[in-house]
């Protein structure tokens, strides 16, 4: 029979079907496609408004430098923890000797120097879900150490002939790690690997991510190179999960593994140069950037994008003997202190962060960074002038989620290298890297971890896919600032309605949040509108709240915590010197305190006190912050599953 | 009357805004143009459902007199706001989606097999190219049967959708 006509039915009605289907579908494709556009710029701007948010806490940094004699006995103790973190490094051999191998460990137990049976037993370890055992993670970062310490600032390569593969962030997806190194072969003399930065954080798997590339690096230092980014900072990793990683799976031995890891970061070199030709560095460049001056300087006394650099404390000590009318630290005396200090000068200093923190723009120009609060924009014409200066051609870099992995840009002398598939959720981008073939243009190779959902029954799909969608988060955002929106919205709502105008309600929207996104079309998601096309603007809060870990407590306190919570714990991460994951009531008090004032946050520290006793459930005296934070979430009325 | 206009006009001024973010996705380099090539994806993403033939009217419509590959805001704008004005290219309604499975399923089976579908939509009417075929059936497809449950599917476009 013919399978596109059935002999009862005209042959119109089958292609007239046929065209009813293809039309729907594309209409269908095209949404999703833009929704998916959308949501990658929704997370991305959020994720930026967040390390903005990070990196302003060098500010408070900053004030509490500014403020250190003013501060109480008390508080000075607090502020010399949160400023002074370098603690002894205990020696190699005496740590060694405290981590005991249990029989029990089948993984795999190096022996340096480590050879490619390493890679592959190290391989086929995390491919079951193991973990490298504390003991050879910190062989493995002392070894790492005692290698970069002979690395230039800028790994040089020369190709050869040969072909050099560059990857971009991977951000602890190890799926991703493993599917390039099954495409792209491991590395080797002949299969040149180039790292670029932001290995760690945000996903599930970054230390293993991080063991699989030092231990290539170390079986063939001259074929992996590895260039440092904005993540590889211990400060961050406070914020976005890898210390929490540690802790969790390497317990008491974490903190000792944190402290090597902090010095191995900053060992990195910042940098790699191929054939004199293509600069590849993990954020980009600035109309100052400076390579010559860049490879001088002692790399090593970069320890933290939040650490402020020295001439901005000599300043600020400077003013404070100014204000007691004593006589005042000359400018030619700071410089003179910068260089022996254990910092680097303010200039270097940004230097550094330019190269790991730009982003490049089509506009012209240099100006500074606002959404993620460091480095620069640079434009094509600064891409121009800095690639002639120092005769190269091509600028590789990373740094910024694409949907297909990678971007050209500045007529093709810039090009953005991202390998984190799925980096944002669920199939939100592809990750992708480039094959350097001698003699040809540069390849680029993209793949996409499978979308766990289309395995699963076409039922269980979509409910599937509402959680952790950008709605979700935006939602989160937008009840954590509850008391704000509400206001600005009852400012505007002069009749007193409880609605507004769709155009206000956006109007609100940006200017309270401070996220330049696509409210009217996000509107049917976030708010209901009524026939009139008018928004009932509380209505956003109706299916979320965020959860009261103790009733008696104000609402507005609760949200509040919950609004800073992410900067509470990295603070608290700070003073916890010993990473026990408990801190005192009162360092509690004192570091919101600090906090709140810093940021002219309103509160009540009286209820917030009253707060935190209660939440001492055991009465020592101590709160493990880590499970009061966990405390505040947000509870979504169609959700009955706890967050992670 | 003048509240009629002050309504018409408030309803243009939100289709404009509306129509600007939709354009705003697809431009890359923030320069208000966008690739011809993502015009379609555009219109799609405003709700409107055109054919492929009146996309290609539609692209005429709005390109330069000399075609640059690339389509600037100020022509898209007022032919887009027509379109929604006049609810042209509206999607047809679930049911008559699903009438159309249906007579393609003439032995009323509840579904298609991978083979029948790939061959009705890379081969007649507006025929998919290879990579719309993929697409489509790698969130159509039941893999246990290799078949497409089509009422399922389309509850779960719908779904998808709100």
């Amino acid at each position: 029979p013919d399978l596109y006509h059935s002999s009862t039915k005209p042959r119109d009605a089958g292609t007239g079907a046929i065209v009813i289907i293809q039309k729907w579908y594309r209409g269908y494709s095209s949404r999703l496609k833009a929704r998916q556009l959308r949501a990658l710029s929704i997370f991305q701007s959020i994720e930026y408004a967040d390390e903005q948010c990070q990196l302003q806490l060098s500010t408070l940094f900053s004030f509490m430098l500014e403020n250190y004699t003013d501060i109480c006995q008390a508080d000075s103790e607090l502020v010399h923890r949160f400023l002074l973190s370098q603690q002894h490094l205990r020696e190699r051999q005496n740590f060694e000797e405290l981590i005991g191998v249990s029989q029990s460990y089948t993984g795999p137990q190096l022996n340096f120097p480590l050879t490619f049976i390493d890679i592959d037993y190290v391989l086929q370890h995390f491919m079951k879900n193991q973990i490298l055992h504390a003991r050879y993670v910190t062989e493995v970062l002392f070894e790492m150490k005692k290698m970069l310490m002979r690395k230039p600032n800028f790994n040089r390569i020369k190709s050869h002939g040969r072909d050099i593969t560059i990857c971009g962030d991977l951000h602890g997806n190890l799926t991703d790690l493993f599917l390039i190194f099954h495409k792209n072969g491991i590395p080797s003399h002949n299969n040149l690997y180039i790292f670029n930065g932001d290995f760690v954080d945000r996903g599930k798997n970054s230390m293993e991510v991080l063991m699989t590339l030092f231990v290539s690096f170390l079986t063939c230092p001259d074929y992996v190179h590895l260039n440092r980014g904005n993540h590889e900072d211990s400060m961050m990793n406070l914020r976005y999960g890898f210390t929490k990683e540690i802790l969790h799976k390497y317990k008491i031995y974490g903190a000792q593994i944190l402290k090597t890891l902090e010095e191995v970061y900053t060992w990195l070199p910042i940098g790699t140069i191929i054939d004199n030709e293509i600069l590849v560095v993990h954020g980009g460049i600035s109309e100052s950037t400076d390579l010559n001056l860049l490879q001088r300087i002692d790399r090593h006394k970069m320890s933290s994008v939040l650490i402020p650099p020295v001439e901005i404390r000599d300043q600020a000590t400077k003013s404070k003997e100014n204000k007691t009318g004593e006589s005042a630290t000359t400018p030619e005396r700071s410089k003179a202190n910068a260089s022996s200090s254990d910092h680097l000068s303010k200039h270097e200093w940004e230097q550094v962060v330019d190269i790991l923190w730009s982003d490049p723009r089509t506009k012209n120009g240099c100006y500074p960074n606002t959404c993620r609060g460091g480095g620069c924009y640079f434009g094509p014409d600064i891409t121009a002038k800095i690639l002639s200066k120092h005769c190269l051609k091509l600028l590789i870099r990373s740094h910024e989620c694409k949907p297909e992995g990678y971007d050209i840009c500045h007529n093709g002398k810039v090009v953005t290298i991202f390998s984190a598939s799925n980096y944002y959720k669920e199939d939100s981008n592809r990750g992708a890297y480039i094959r350097l073939y001698a003699g040809t243009v540069p390849q680029f190779y993209q793949f996409q971890t499978t979308s766990e959902t289309c395995l699963k029954p076409l039922c269980e799909r979509c409910v599937y896919s509402k959680k952790n969608s950008e709605h979700w988060v935006l939602k989160e955002r937008i009840i954590s600032q509850k008391t704000d929106l509400t206001h600005a919205f009852q400012l505007q709502d002069h009749g007193k309605s409880g609605k507004l105008s769709q155009g206000q309600w956006a109007l609100c929207m940006e200017s309270v949040l401070g996220l330049q996104l696509p409210w009217r079309t996000l509107r049917p998601h976030l708010v209901n509108t009524d026939n009139d096309g008018n928004v009932d603007y509380l209505s956003s809060f109706q299916d979320v709240h965020i959860k009261k870990p103790v009733q008696e407590v104000q609402s507005t306190v609760i949200e509040t915590l919950y609004k800073y919570r992410s900067n509470l714990e990295f603070l608290f991460n700070i003073i916890d010197s010993d990473q026990s994951g408990l801190i005192s009531i009162e360092e509690f008090c004192e570091t919101w305190k600090i906090f709140s004032s810093h940021y002219g946050v309103p509160s009540d520290d009286a209820q917030i006190e009253e707060l935190v006793k209660k939440m001492d459930f055991n009465k020592d005296g101590s709160i493990d912050f880590n499970e009061f934070l966990k405390a505040f979430y947000v509870v979504h009325k169609h959700d009955t599953l706890k967050p992670d | 009357m003048a509240d009629d206009r002050d309504r018409e006009e408030a309803v243009v001024a939100e289709f404009h805004k509306k129509i600007k973010e939709a354009f705003e996705v697809f431009d890359h380099d923030s320069n208000n143009t966008v690739d011809v090539r993502e015009i379609g994806t555009i219109m799609r993403s405003l709700g409107c459902c055109p054919s492929e033939g009146e996309l290609h009217d539609l692209i005429a419509e709005v390109e330069d007199e000399e075609p640059t590959g690339y389509i600037r805001f100020e022509k898209f704008l007022p032919v887009m706001t027509e379109i929604l004005l006049e609810r042209r290219y509206r999607p047809v309604p679930e049911d008559v989606l699903l009438h159309a499975f249906e007579v393609l399923d003439s032995a009323k089976r509840g579904f298609l097999t991978k083979e029948e579908l790939i061959k009705y939509m890379t081969e007649e009417g507006e025929p998919f190219s290879q990579e719309e075929m993929e697409e489509m059936l790698s969130a159509a497809i039941d893999p246990d049967s290799n078949s497409i449950h089509y009422r399922d599917y389309i509850t779960m476009m719908v779904i998808d959708e709100h």
